[in-house]
C-alpha cells in the first residue's frame, strides 16, 4: 500500500495540474504503439507455429486441391473440374488467391500442386506450406485490427488487441481446423474502419472485394447498401446521384474483375451453381447453435407429445443427426423450412438494423450494425456452419469496450462461440489445447475487463480531494450468467467423461446435440440483446 | 485413435496459449496519475504420446502442477523481503522461470522428466531462502535421488549450509542435524536396495557410466571444445582422465564455494548455484547438452537482478542444443519457443529495469547473434564437407563454449563483489 500513499502525497501537491496526464506514464508515440502491436501479433504467430503438427480437417485437403486445380488447369476448367470431391465453391477472387499461392507451393514441392499425384497428400512440406500460408495471410487480419483501433486510447487498444489478436475461436478454426478466415475478417475490418473514418468509397470497395472472396459475407450487403446510400450519397439529388453512380461503378468494376473471365467463357451458371449448393439441408451434420436447433427440438417434442396423446404422426424419412439432410422433409409436425423461408426470416430480422441505418447513418454505429447483420444471418440462415459465428464475434470485439454492458455481452458471446467450436476438434490430442485456449482467453478477458472497468473506482480512498472521479459500474457477472457458465462446464463433463462411462456407444450424437442446444441458448441471448440495443436506439 | 501419419517421430509438443495481458490501471482520474501495469501470465505446456495417452496426461498434469506450485513457493519467498516497486515485475519473473524454452523443449519434446528434479531443487532453494535449512536439505536429497545430475548444485548447497552452520552457536550440532536429515532421506529412498552391498553397488555403477568416455557428441564444454586441439581420449587412459576432470571441476567450483563458506548470504547463494552448475557443466565427466538446463535454473532465479545474463545464457543454451533438436525434428518448436522467449523477455511493461542496457556489448552481441543466425541456416541447408562431417556442430560448440566461459567468469566476479542494495529502493526512498 506504500505507493498509494506516495501517489496521495503527489496528488495533493499537483492539484493545479488536475487535468494533465504526465506524459511519461502513457506511451503516446505512434512508434511505441506499433511496437506493442507487433509484440502481440508475434506472440500469436509463435503460438500458431507451434500448432503446425496438430490436427487438420478435410478442409486442408480442400485447399490443397484448389491449389492444384488453379495451378494445373486453365481458367475455363476451374469450376467444372471433378477430379476430387472437393470442388471449388468460393468466388473467383479466392481462386485467384489460391492461384497466387500455388506458385510458391510449386517452387517448394511440385507434388503439392499436382492434380492427381497430390491427392490427399499429407507430406511434411504440404502441411508446412499450408499452415505457414495461413499464418502469413493473418497479416491482413492484424493490419485490419490495427487500423480499426488506431483512434482509440492506449488502454482500450491493448485490451482490444488481446481480445481480437488472440481470439481462441480464430486459432481453433484457422490454425487447427484449417481455413483462411483470418485475412477475410481482416478485409472486413479494413472496410469497417474505412466506414468509421468516413472514407465511404474505400469501405464500399473493400466490402465488394471481400464479397468476391467469400460470398458468405453478403449477409451484411443490405446494411452496407442502405448505409452507403444514406451516408455517402447525400447532398441533394444531383450530387447524391452522382455519388451513387461512382460507388455503383466501383462495385460493378470489382465484380467484373472477378466474374468477367467466367462470363466471357460462358460459365457463369456453373460458377453460381457451385457457389450456392442448395441441395444441402437445413443443418450441417453438426447443428450450428442457431434458431433452427430450437425449431427442430420443438418439432421433435411436439411429435413426441402428439404421439403420446394418440395422434398419428408420420415419422420423418430423413434424419437430422445421421448426416447431411436430403431433400425430403425431415420435420414431423412443423412446416418444412425451405431456403426461401430462411432468406425471408433473415431479411426480416435484419430490417430493424436497416431501418436504423436509414434513419441515422452514423459512422460510429456501423460496426455494430454489421455485426448484428451477421448474427441474424447466423441465427436464421440456411446450412449455417458454426464457424460463421466468427464473422460477428471478431467485429464485436472491437466495440466490446464501449460500455460495461457491451463488455459483459462480449464476455459471454466469445466464450459461447468458442465452446460451440469444440466439436470441430474431436480428437483426444487437441482436447487439452482447446480447453486451455478457452480457459486462458476467459481468464484474460475477466482480468482485463474487470480491471479496465473497475479502474475508475478508487477503493478506500476517502480522503481524495478529487471530486470528479467517474464511478463506472463494475464488471460483474450476475448469478444467472455465472450459472450459465457453470452449466457449460457441466455439459462438457457430461458429454466428454460421463457419456462414455454411462451410455457407452449408444446415442453417439447426444453430446454434440447437448453442446448445440446449450450454445444455442447463449447465441439467442446475444442476438436478442443486440436486437434490443438496435431497436432502443432507432 | 488414428495414427498420426505426419512423420514427427518424437512425441509432439502442443504448447498452449501463453497469455499476456497488460492492463494499465488508472488509480485516479485527476491529479498526478500513476499508471501501474500488472502483467498477468499463465502458461502450460503438455506433450502427448498417442500410445499412452492417459498415463502421460496424468503424469504431465502432475508434473506441471508440481513445478508450478514449487515455483510459486519460490517466488513468494524470494520477493518477501523486496521493496514494493519490484512486485509489478513478479509475473514477468514467474513467466521466465516457467517458460524456459530449453526446459519445454527437452522435457516435452526430446522427452525427459527433468522438471521433477528441477522442481524439487526450486523448492529446496526456496526453503533455504526462508531459513528452513532442514527442509531444504531433505528436498535437495530427494532431487538428488531423482536425478543424479542435481549433484551439479551440491557444492553450492554444501558450502552455503556449512558456512551458515559455522556461524551458529553450536556448529557441530547444526551440521549433525543437517547430516542426519540427508542420511535419513537417502536411507528411506534407497531402502529397497540396502539389503546387500552388491545391490547398492549395482545401482551406483549404473548411475555413473564411466565407460562412455569423457564426452559424447558435441557438447559445449571444456573437454569437447579443447579436444579439437588436444585429443584427450587418445592422450590419457580412463583413470587419469577421471582424475583430471575431477580436479578441474573442483578447482572451478572452489572460488564460489569458498565465498559461500566465508560469507553465506542469500543473494550470493543464488550466484553460487549458478557458478557451481556452470563449473560442472564445463569441466565434468560425460556431460550431455541437456545439462545446460541446470545452470539455467539459477540464472532464471536471478532474472530480476541480471536479466541480461539469463537472456544470453538461454540463447546460447538453445543454440548449443540446436543440433540435438534437429535430430529430434523439433526445429519449428525451437523457432517458435525461442521467439516466444525473446518476446516475453522484451514484453512491454514487463519489468522496470530498462536501465540495464549492455550498450558496451551491443555490437559484439549483434555480431554473435548474426553468426548464430547464419549458422542455423547453414546447418539446415548445406551439407558439411566430407572430410569434416561435424564441422558445423563444432563451430556451434566453439561459439557457445566461449560465451559460457565469459558468463562463468562474470558471475564468479559478481559473487565475490558485494551486491549493492537495489537501486530502486533508494529511489523509492527519495520520493518519500
Amino acid at each position: 500500500m506504500n505507493h498509494r500513499k506516495l501517489h496521495h502525497n503527489s496528488t495533493t501537491q499537483n492539484q493545479n495540474q488536475n487535468e494533465q496526464i504526465p506524459a511519461a506514464s502513457i506511451p503516446k508515440t505512434c512508434g511505441n504503439q506499433l511496437y506493442h502491436f507487433l509484440w502481440f501479433s508475434l506472440i500469436a504467430t509463435c503460438i500458431k507455429l507451434l500448432l503446425i503438427p496438430a490436427y487438420h480437417s478435410t478442409d486442408f485437403e480442400v485447399h490443397r486441391n484448389w491449389l492444384a486445380l488453379t495451378h494445373s488447369l486453365p481458367l475455363s476448367q476451374w469450376y467444372s473440374d471433378e477430379t476430387s470431391p472437393w470442388t471449388l465453391d468460393y468466388p473467383p477472387f479466392f481462386a485467384y488467391f489460391e492461384y497466387f499461392l500455388s506458385f510458391f507451393a510449386s517452387m517448394l514441392d511440385p507434388t503439392i500442386v499436382h492434380l492427381s499425384d497430390g491427392l490427399n497428400s499429407k507430406s511434411h512440406l504440404t502441411i508446412l506450406f499450408q499452415r505457414v500460408s495461413v499464418t502469413l495471410s493473418d497479416a491482413v487480419l492484424f493490419y485490419g485490427i490495427y487500423r480499426i483501433t488506431r483512434k482509440l486510447d492506449p488502454k482500450q487498444k491493448y485490451l482490444i488487441w488481446v481480445l481480437a489478436v488472440w481470439a481462441p475461436g480464430l486459432i481453433i478454426v484457422d490454425h487447427l481446423h484449417f481455413q483462411y478466415n483470418g485475412f477475410l475478417l481482416g478485409m472486413l475490418l479494413i472496410s469497417l474502419s474505412a466506414l468509421e473514418n468516413g472514407e465511404d468509397l474505400l469501405g464500399g470497395f473493400a466490402f465488394a472485394v471481400l464479397l468476391c472472396f467469400k460470398h458468405l459475407f453478403a449477409v451484411a450487403a443490405p446494411v452496407y447498401f442502405v448505409y452507403l446510400l444514406r451516408h455517402y450519397c447525400r447532398g441533394g439529388l444531383v450530387k447524391g446521384f452522382g455519388r451513387l453512380v461512382v460507388m455503383g461503378s466501383l462495385v460493378v468494376a470489382v465484380f467484373a474483375a472477378a466474374y468477367g473471365p467466367f462470363v466471357y467463357n460462358g460459365q457463369i451458371h456453373q460458377v453460381l451453381r457451385r457457389m450456392f449448393p442448395f441441395g444441402r439441408g437445413l443443418c450441417h451434420a453438426y447443428w450450428a447453435p442457431n434458431f433452427w436447433v430450437f425449431y427442430i427440438m420443438f418439432d421433435k417434442l411436439l411429435a413426441f407429445l402428439l404421439v403420446k396423446m394418440g395422434f398419428h404422426v408420420k415419422a420423418p424419412t430423413a434424419s437430422f443427426t445421421g448426416g447431411l439432410v436430403g431433400d425430403s422433409s425431415p420435420f414431423a409436425v412443423l412446416p418444412t423450412i425451405t431456403p426461401l423461408i430462411s432468406l425471408v426470416l433473415v431479411l426480416l430480422s435484419i430490417s430493424p438494423c436497416l431501418l436504423k441505418a436509414w434513419r441515422d447513418p452514423k459512422p460510429s454505429a456501423v460496426t455494430r450494425l454489421v455485426a448484428y447483420a451477421y448474427s441474424c444471418g447466423f441465427m436464421f440462415g440456411w446450412h449455417v456452419h458454426e464457424k460463421a459465428s466468427l464473422h460477428f464475434v471478431i467485429p464485436l470485439a472491437i466495440i466490446a469496450l464501449k460500455s460495461v454492458e457491451d463488455a459483459k455481452h462480449y464476455f459471454f458471446l466469445s466464450i459461447v462461440s468458442c465452446y460451440s467450436l469444440f466439436p470441430l476438434l474431436y480428437e483426444a490430442q487437441e482436447y487439452p489445447i482447446k480447453v486451455l485456449l478457452l480457459l486462458l482467453h476467459a481468464a484474460l478477458m475477466w482480468f482485463g475487463l474487470s480491471s479496465y472497468f473497475g479502474a475508475y473506482v478508487p477503493k478506500g480512498d476517502e480522503r481524495s480531494h478529487s471530486s470528479a472521479v467517474v464511478r463506472n459500474a463494475d464488471f460483474v457477472i450476475g448469478w444467472f450468467g455465472k450459472s450459465y457458465l457453470m452449466g457449460m462446464v457441466v455439459v462438457e463433463i457430461c458429454g466428454q467423461f460421463l457419456h462414455p462411462v454411462v451410455l457407452g456407444n449408444k446415442l453417439p450424437f447426444l453430446p454434440l446435440m447437448m453442446i448445440s442446444i446449450y450454445s444455442g441458448f447463449g447465441m439467442m441471448y446475444s442476438w436478442i440483446r443486440q436486437l434490443r440495443w438496435i431497436i432502443g436506439s432507432i | 485413435m488414428r495414427p498420426r501419419g505426419i512423420g514427427w517421430r518424437s512425441p509432439l509438443i502442443y504448447p498452449l496459449k501463453n497469455g499476456t495481458e497488460i492492463a494499465p490501471l488508472m488509480i485516479s482520474t485527476t491529479g498526478a496519475l500513476i499508471t501501474r501495469r500488472s502483467l498477468l501470465i499463465k502458461a502450460t505446456s503438455m506433450a502427448l504420446s498417442y500410445d499412452v495417452l492417459i498415463l502421460n496426461l496424468f503424469h504431465f498434469t502432475l508434473l506441471v502442477a508440481m513445478s508450478l506450485t514449487l515455483v510459486l513457493y519460490f517466488i513468494n519467498v524470494y520477493y518477501s523481503g523486496k521493496p514494493i516497486k519490484e512486485k509489478t515485475s513478479v509475473a514477468w519473473h514467474i513467466a521466465l522461470i516457467l517458460l524456459n524454452p530449453c526446459l519445454i523443449l527437452i522435457d516435452h519434446g526430446h522427452f525427459q522428466y527433468n522438471c521433477i528434479s528441477l522442481g524439487l531443487t526450486v523448492a529446496a532453494v526456496a526453503a533455504i531462502l526462508s531459513d528452513r535449512d532442514v527442509v531444504g536439505s531433505v528436498l535437495f536429497s530427494l532431487a538428488l535421488n531423482h536425478k543424479q545430475m542435481s549433484a551439479y548444485f551440491a557444492p553450492a548447497f554444501f558450502s552455503y549450509l556449512l558456512g551458515k552452520c559455522l556461524r551458529q552457536q553450536n556448529p557441530v550440532i547444526e551440521v549433525a542435524k543437517l547430516g542426519l536429515a540427508v542420511l535419513g532421506t537417502f536411507a528411506v529412498v534407497w531402502s529397497p536396495y540396502l539389503y546387500s552391498a552388491e545391490a547398492s553397488l549395482e545401482v551406483l555403477s549404473r548411475l555413473a557410466p564411466f565407460e562412455r568416455g569423457i564426452y559424447e557428441d558435441y557438447v559445449a564444454n571444456f573437454w569437447c571444445t579443447t579436444s579439437i586441439l588436444v585429443k584427450w581420449k587418445r592422450l590419457l587412459n580412463m583413470q587419469p582422465l577421471k582424475l583430471l576432470s575431477l580436479t578441474a571441476t573442483i578447482s572451478a567450483c572452489l572460488p564460489s564455494m569458498i565465498q559461500l563458506i566465508w560469507k553465506p548470504k542469500k543473494s550470493s547463494f543464488l550466484y553460487g548455484l549458478l557458478n557451481s552448475a556452470l563449473a560442472f557443466y564445463l569441466f565434468s565427466f560425460q556431460v550431455h547438452e541437456k545439462s545446460i538446463l541446470l545452470p539455467l535454473l539459477p540464472a532464471s532465479f536471478l532474472a530480476m537482478e541480471k536479466p541480461f545474463v539469463l537472456l544470453w545464457l538461454t540463447q546460447n543454451a538453445l543454440v548449443s542444443m540446436f543440433p540435438l533438436l534437429t535430430r529430434d525434428k523439433l526445429i519449428i518448436p525451437y523457432i517458435a519457443l525461442h521467439g516466444l522467449f525473446i518476446l516475453l523477455y522484451h514484453s512491454p511493461g514487463g519489468r522496470q529495469h530498462k536501465k540495464e542496457t549492455q550498450s558496451s556489448f551491443g555490437t559484439l552481441r549483434l555480431f554473435l547473434l548474426s553468426c548464430f543466425l547464419v549458422l542455423h541456416v547453414v546447418y539446415l541447408t548445406i551439407a558439411p564437407p566430407r572430410k569434416y562431417p561435424f564441422l558445423f556442430e563444432a563451430v556451434i560448440m566453439l561459439l557457445c563454449f566461449s560465451q559460457f566461459v565469459v558468463i562463468f567468469l562474470y558471475t564468479n566476479t559478481k559473487q565475490w563483489t558485494p551486491s549493492k542494495p537495489s537501486a530502486l529502493s533508494t529511489e523509492a526512498k527519495k520520493h518519500l
